[in-house]
């Protein structure tokens, strides 16, 4: 006796528990893989899952096992040129496993334990040392909204969307096919028993007419039955959802390269840009990143070039300031971008600097922008630049700043933005 | 003729099942294999991950070790580093065996022939498995387990129960009886039973760790007598009974590893003789099939072209190589122990003289009920297998500066390689043999194991994680001697419990 059974239907992610599990118990080693990966991305490039590797060795379940000392036996296949008696020199230790003597469940590698973090788990570690609440996780982690559109009609539905019109529209062709034949044979019958109505003398006669009314009377019969209206003729306005269409978004990064932005405050920074960069990707269709560097003079460089060089010399932030300005009016009107500004320094600038920094943002961008957060890293004490931006932070209240020594400092900046019902 | 044919193209759907099972059971029939019923479950790719990762139970309890698995084999799958199994088949009654949906028809024949009527005989009528292991109970006792350690988890926290089920596995091995045979496993009673049996346990172990005095013993004799008083080798069912501090709930799920690790235990011992015989049989069955002129030469040719695949065996030296292919090997003793019944030669007499030139479903049928890999090859495997696989034994010996053979395919070492591949299949061999020694109860409470060394073979570095897990679920110290194999005897590993 036996059963086929048909089990592709059942759930398929039996072991979806089993490898939270996992995760969770390898959390220190995938989180360590996961901020390496956040280094080597780009901040527009984080928005994907992470191959992961950790060492093989720790994750090994451990049981009681031979060593390799003392004296082993083993008997293999394919013998090509031993004869009984032969030495064989010993392979080297730890040299490629040629000779394919251990038994395979001692070869234990030091290769990597090598696996793959989906877009949701790899960003789940990358928001854990930002401290973002829930809520944010959610709204950046969810990938399109959406809206219902009117898509027609549909044969079922839920009562409150019956399209009235379009029913009974239905109901009346549908009366009117059904009857159609009917009214025909009638037509019929009322020309003939015109005819006979005319002689009506025989006894056959008679009979064929009473035979023609009662057919009429059942036609009749029959017209009257066939319902105004029908489970059939109902129609429903059709709803399917459809992603939200979304504007276009510019984003400009903003930092001090100069000697004293160290390797640390620039991670630092490109988390502070990711995040902001992340926030955009949810609520805009298209984004641009312009980045901008600066030490005493400003310049428009790709990505790489933003993170990666290095220079020294003073700094003068109303040079980057300036051009962000002047990329505003040649590429960005504000009429049709979005536009956003994040900006990241270790707090110093030339002294007479700040208070021209003061005047530009007041007067010419902040009028243009949707949003500036900036923040300062380790900076040691608060300098002219800080209080200048005070006062425009007083100003305009999509304005953020903020110190910040920590990762998990950065989402503050933000607050007043993920609180914001995206445009 | 052509019209006889079940199949012509390679799709499959479930009628055509159905029709290949009902001729595939038919010659089996004739055949005389006797099996479990079938229940044969028609799987995605997706669901096979799954399968494989719980170690091929059908409902397994959570852990983070067959999550490790799973992420190992849908990584290795995805990037086409390994294709899944065909099938997985489960030691139950009724036999559940899985099928990819992605096989072809030709395929779904060969799995079912292999797992439905190969793997289902030898589960049903091998000793190992009918003595061990009870295919009526398996599925109820595993739902049993997952639940009971599922509400483990909820009263007592995930981590303690990791914890646990971590220390557990690393000493699995360890908690098989090899030899006193175990009761059935029913989930009914098991239920019913476990509440009487926490209470039961607790008590036993609170008499072992009782500390009022007892009755004046006559002198001496007190002191003398070791606990336990003849070693253990099973340390799973030894820290289920004694460990002084384990809560009940934790003796229960050592007990459910333990019963775990003694269902498997057939499996472990039978693999070169269960996957030879699921072989020799969809081998057999197919080309009956074909005989008989059901399916056509495209089927016959696909069905080769696996069929060799699998039982292919690179040599030592082959970049494919990765031991021997079990596979390969039963397969090929099987055969063999068809042909020496039907054509015997003048060697195969004189080494089988019992039962060489006898009716080969019966000498098989006989292989296959009363031996486990160990002695079935030391029972049957032929000079000409030797010669055919070209087996060699090499010593490895530390104290010799290079490896010496001692043995190749030709008449002074036929008796050699059999005897020495006889030891490679005997798992208590190739298993570091562990022994529960001696418990102070009178003074730390330590636990002391013994290591039997043989050929001087030590324990590797893993040893003193898995002691840290064995001190975990004992509570106290735990050492480990080695006895040499000229009786002397050495401490080489100590634990510290964690307090």
């Amino acid at each position: 006796m036996s059963v086929v059974v048909d089990r592709r239907l059942n759930g398929k992610n039996k072991s979806i528990v089993n490898r939270q599990r996992f995760i969770r118990r390898f959390r220190s080693q995938i989180k360590e893989a996961v901020s390496d990966a956040i280094k080597n991305r780009g901040i527009t490039d984080i928005d994907r899952g992470e191959k992961i590797n950790i060492p093989k060795r720790d994750i090994s379940e451990h049981v009681f096992r031979h060593g390799n000392a003392g004296r082993r036996k083993f008997t293999q296949p394919g013998n090509q040129e031993f004869v009984t008696g032969d030495r064989i020199a010993r392979p080297p230790a730890g040299g490629g496993r040629g000779r394919g003597g251990e038994a395979s469940d001692q070869g234990e590698g030091l290769d990597d334990f090598v696996f793959e973090l989906s877009r949701e788990e790899f960003l789940d570690f990358f928001f854990e040392d930002l401290e973002l609440p829930d809520l944010v996780k959610t709204q950046l982690t969810t990938i399109t909204e959406h809206r219902y559109r009117r898509a027609g009609y549909t044969h079922d539905g839920v009562p409150c969307n019956i399209n009235v019109v379009r029913s009974l529209q239905g109901a009346l062709a549908r009366r009117i096919a059904l009857r159609a034949p009917h009214r025909a044979r009638l037509r019929e019958i009322n020309d003939q028993l015109a005819a006979l109505n005319d002689d009506c003398v025989g006894e056959d006669e008679q009979q064929r007419y009473l035979d023609l009314e009662g057919e009429r009377d059942e036609l009749w019969r029959r017209i009257r039955t066939i319902p105004f209206i029908d489970e059939f003729d109902l129609r429903y306005n059709h709803r399917v959802r459809q992603p939200l269409p979304t504007a276009q978004a510019v984003m400009f990064c903003l930092m001090d390269v100069s000697g004293s932005m160290d390797r640390e405050r620039k991670d630092m920074a490109k988390r502070f840009f990711t995040l902001l960069y992340l926030f955009l990707t949810r609520n805009y269709e298209r984004i641009d990143v312009v980045f901008i560097r600066h030490h005493t003079i400003a310049k428009e460089v790709d990505e790489e070039d933003f993170f990666y060089s290095r220079e020294t010399g003073g700094t003068v932030v109303s040079s980057a300031l300036k051009m962000m300005h002047e990329i505003i009016v040649d590429r960005y009107s504000s009429a049709q971008w979005n536009i956003y500004a994040a900006q990241a320094s270790d707090g110093d600038n030339w002294h007479g600097d700040s208070p021209v920094c003061r005047e530009l943002l007041l007067e010419k961008i902040m009028p243009c922008l949707q949003y500036m957060a900036y923040v300062e890293i380790n900076a040691e004490e608060r300098q002219r630049l800080w209080q200048e931006y005070e006062r425009v932070c007083a100003r305009y209240d999509n304005f953020a700043m903020r110190q910040i020594q920590t990762p998990a400092d950065i989402y503050p900046v933000f607050h007043n933005l993920f609180a914001r019902k995206p445009a | 003729m052509t019209g006889r044919y079940l199949s012509q193209s390679s799709d499959w759907d479930f009628e055509l099942i159905e029709l290949y099972e009902a001729e595939i059971a038919r010659i089996a029939g004739g055949f005389g294999l006797d099996t479990y019923p079938n229940q044969i479950e028609i799987i995605s790719a997706e669901q096979m991950m799954d399968a494989y990762s719980s170690v091929g139970m059908p409902v397994g309890y959570n852990h983070w070790s067959f999550g490790k698995q799973f992420v190992n084999v849908e990584q290795r799958y995805k990037r086409g580093h390994m294709g899944l199994a065909y099938e997985i088949v489960i030691n139950s009654n009724p036999c559940i065996a899985y099928l990819m949906e992605e096989n072809t028809i030709m395929m779904q024949a060969l799995v079912i022939a292999h797992a439905c009527y190969g793997h289902n005989s030898f589960f049903k009528n091998n000793y190992l498995f009918s003595t061990w292991t009870s295919a009526d109970s398996i599925i109820d006792y595993l739902l049993f387990a997952k639940k009971y350690i599922n509400d483990c988890e909820e009263r007592y926290g995930h981590e303690s129960v990791e914890m646990l089920l971590d220390s557990c596995h690393a000493l699995m091995n360890q908690g098989v009886d090899r030899y006193r045979r175990p009761p059935k496993l029913s989930a009914q009673r098991e239920r019913a039973r476990q509440k009487d049996r926490e209470a039961y346990l607790q008590s036993q172990v609170n008499h072992l760790w009782r500390t009022i005095p007892q009755a004046e013993k006559p002198e001496g004799a007190d002191e003398e007598e070791r606990f336990p008083r003849e070693p253990q080798e099973n340390l799973l069912y030894f820290v289920e009974k004694h460990a002084p501090l384990l809560e009940p709930w934790q003796r229960e799920i050592v007990r459910i590893v333990r019963k775990l690790s003694q269902y498997f235990y057939p499996q472990r011992q039978t693999q070169v003789m269960n996957e030879g015989w699921a072989c020799f049989w969809h081998y057999t069955l197919t080309n009956r099939l074909y005989d008989e002129g059901l399916v056509n030469d495209g089927f016959m040719l696909e069905f080769l072209q696996s069929h060799t695949s699998v039982i292919g065996q690179p040599g030592f030296d082959d970049p494919r190589f990765s031991g021997i292919n079990p596979y390969a090997l039963g397969y090929a003793m099987m055969s063999d122990i068809r042909r020496i019944c039907e054509n015997p030669t003048a060697e195969d007499r004189r080494w089988f003289p019992d039962w060489a030139g006898g009716d080969w479903l019966k000498v098989l049928d006989f292989a296959m009920r009363n031996f486990k890999d160990e002695s079935f090859i030391a029972q049957y495997l032929s000079p000409k297998l030797i010669r055919e696989f070209k087996f060699f034994t090499v010593i490895d010996d530390d104290e010799d500066d290079a490896l010496e053979v001692v043995a190749i395919h030709d008449d002074a070492g036929y008796r050699k390689i059999k005897r020495a591949l006889v030891e490679q299949y005997n798992l208590s061999h190739r298993e570091p043999n562990i022994q529960v020694h001696d418990v102070a109860r009178r003074g730390d409470r330590s636990l002391t194991l013994r290591h039997l060394e043989c050929d001087r073979r030590p324990l590797d570095e893993s040893a003193d994680e898995v002691l840290k897990h064995l001190a975990r679920l004992w509570g106290f110290d735990v050492r480990l001697e080695s006895v040499r194999e000229d009786g002397s005897v050495d401490a080489t590993h100590e634990v510290k419990a964690e307090h």
